[in-house]
């Protein structure tokens, strides 16, 4: 069956930067109340001083603990991948390419270019039931920044508001 | 009542080819031409072509506002739904004027619940009769006793009750063997003279567990000497067994609900039940049209029961579609249902217990479940099981099956459930276990 690629199932038995690591600025735990999976998640914000980034605020650290299907925990694994040491800016991007994706029911086959690993969530899209499973950790990756105090907006098309 | 074991025979092959000939919806396939598997009549079933006739007839010939208007539409319409409602009482054994339609089994529970605080209001138990009057009054100090295989929504309309009242829920534990911890002197340390109502399902609607609920049982027994209100969920129970025993005279229950869609019925009704001095004393839950006496603008009086519970326009093409649901069950006869059950229930055990990487929740006898095999697969999330058979064209349920408490008791997370219709065959847990085999092979485990 299309869902289960190898690169879903290879995430989902080992997950990439899996655990809740130190130091971190804010934790928050999601859940799925139709299914019950469940993640608590991370992020350490800082801002780069000097070179071509200056000033741009990135993702020193995004850690993790994901209990639920082979889709929301393979998610975790790739959203941490895609995130992980990333300006804050290119992971909304990225976020938004791969939400558009998730909800095109199949019509977006999702371009690696912006959204790496993720195109492997493509399937997915196919399943509706499944599309919540594997934006879970990218929903509460949202929240997190949202709570760190980092702008957002640039996670939906209209700017103004995240609504996955 | 029921002890598990059914005396009839179970239906024959022949018999339940005639019987998936009457449901359209079994002859579709699914996922690009796979013949449906449908092993979810737990979360609802399908709708034999009666009831849909029943509903399409009401419509295009009796379609009018029930207990309204003055013309001969408005009579035949009330007259189909009065008709559904005795019905109803005779698949409850009961009397019509004890059955209550709802929207659903969870409306019925709230309708419930809500009568123990709305009978806290001023004035609102005045002219009951004062035994059932003092039974409907929960306080600080009482105590409302659930289980912890309660469906939610036999569940948080009692916690509900107990943070707008003060009272203290309490509730009686599941064993290991997903049955209820029902023995006498664990039963005592939950079930005092606090205690105001126990609420508890007849069958569970993820482990399948029969509860002993027969007049001498250990809970029933308990409820009745302390006085407590015995209310049961016969959601899961009502579409395999013959139930009328828990309305009987002496049953020890007062009250019970079902919902019409998991019955054959369509979706938009459910029964409650209750004794006649109960639904008498209870204050109403909704209010509004077609449930009172005397409007005023100071205030109102209530119309008789049923009626006092049933405000607004009723569903009355839902009901009689249900009545035909049940005219349905009750011709293939609920002994034989109940058999066809067993039946499928052993073949599934059986199967499942030559899958060593399958883990089957709940009781191990046959006789001890019905309708429903819950089972996890070690190291693979039911999600994925449940995708894995729905390729194939099985329809499960994955999760928590509205019943979280009892997985976090069972340490699950959630689990895989088949469940049965009486139109569920052999072959199609034939071919349930077949598409789970594919679950090792996509999950390389050790299959
Ligand atoms: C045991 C049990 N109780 C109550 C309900 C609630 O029924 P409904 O959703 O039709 O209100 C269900 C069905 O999901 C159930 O299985």
């Amino acid at each position: 069956m299309d869902l289960y690629g190898e690169l879903i199932l290879d995430h989902a038995k080992r997950p990439q930067h899996a655990g809740l690591r130190e130091p971190f600025d804010v934790e928050v735990n999601h859940v799925n109340p139709t299914c019950g999976d469940e993640i608590s998640l991370r992020v350490h914000l800082d801002t780069v001083d000097g070179g071509a980034q200056d000033g741009a605020l990135v993702l020193r650290d995004v850690s993790y603990d994901a209990l639920g299907c082979s889709i929301s925990v393979a998610a975790a694994s790739v959203m941490a991948e895609e995130t992980l040491g990333h300006p804050v800016a290119e992971t909304l991007t990225t976020y938004r390419h791969l939400h558009a994706m998730l909800t095109s029911k199949g019509q977006d086959p999702g371009d690696p270019e912006q959204i790496g690993d993720a195109v492997a969530f493509a399937g997915v899209a196919k399943y509706p039931a499944r599309v919540k499973c594997a934006l879970l950790p990218w929903t509460a990756y949202l929240d997190a920044l949202a709570r760190a105090g980092a702008d957002i907006s640039a996670a939906s098309e209209h700017g103004d508001r995240v609504d996955p | 009542m029921t002890t598990g074991r059914p005396d009839a025979a179970p239906l024959s092959e022949l018999e339940v080819a005639r019987i998936r000939a009457d449901f359209p919806l079994l002859g579709r396939s699914v996922r690009g031409g796979r013949p449906l598997v449908y092993l979810d009549s737990g979360a609802t079933s399908q709708k034999p072509r009666v009831v849909l006739d029943a509903e399409r007839e009401f419509y295009e010939r009796h379609n009018a506002a029930v207990h309204r208007g003055a013309h001969q539409l408005a009579e035949e319409a009330t007259d189909a739904f009065e008709a559904a409602r005795a019905t109803v009482a005779g698949f409850l054994g009961t009397d019509p004027g004890q059955v209550v339609f709802t929207k659903n089994g969870t409306e019925g529970l709230n309708l419930l619940a809500y009568a123990f605080s709305n009978a806290a209001a001023p004035g609102a138990l005045d002219g009951a009769d004062p035994d059932w009057a003092r039974r409907l009054h929960v306080g600080p100090g009482d105590e409302v006793v659930v289980t912890e295989m309660e469906h939610h929504a036999n569940l948080v309309p009692w916690q509900e009750l107990c943070r707008r009242t003060g009272a203290t829920l309490r509730w009686v534990g599941v064993t290991d063997d997903g049955e209820l911890d029902d023995r006498a002197a664990r039963l005592s340390e939950v079930i005092t003279e606090r205690t105001k109502v126990v609420a508890l399902t007849h069958v569970s609607n993820v482990l399948g567990t029969l509860n002993d609920l027969r007049p001498d049982s250990t809970v029933v027994a308990a409820a009745r000497a302390v006085g407590a209100l015995v209310v049961v969920d016969a959601c899961q129970s009502a579409p395999h067994l013959d139930i009328t025993a828990l309305t009987a005279t002496d049953s020890g229950v007062d009250a019970l609900v079902f919902t019409g869609h998991k019955t054959l019925g369509p979706s938009g009704v459910g029964v409650l039940w209750a004794r006649r001095g109960l639904l008498e004393a209870m204050p109403p839950f909704l209010t509004g049209g077609s449930m009172i006496e005397i409007v005023r603008m100071e205030g109102s009086t209530w119309a008789p029961p049923p009626a006092k519970f049933e405000a607004g326009v009723p569903m009355a093409a839902q009901a009689v579609g249900l009545a035909a649901g049940l005219d349905y069950l009750t011709e293939v006869g609920l002994d034989r249902v109940h058999a066809h059950d067993q039946q499928l229930m052993g073949h599934t055990l059986d199967l499942l217990a030559d899958r060593p990487w399958v883990r089957v929740l709940g009781p191990e006898p046959t006789h001890r479940r019905v309708g429903a095999v819950a089972f996890v697969v070690d190291g693979v999330h039911p999600h994925d099981v449940g995708q894995v058979l729905d390729d194939s064209g099985v329809a499960v349920r994955t999760g928590h099956h509205c019943a979280w408490p009892l997985h976090r008791r069972l340490r699950l997370p959630a689990s895989t459930r088949a469940s049965f219709g009486v139109y569920t065959t052999l072959e199609e847990v034939d071919a349930f276990a077949e598409a789970l085999d594919r679950v090792p092979q996509i999950f390389g485990m050790a299959g």
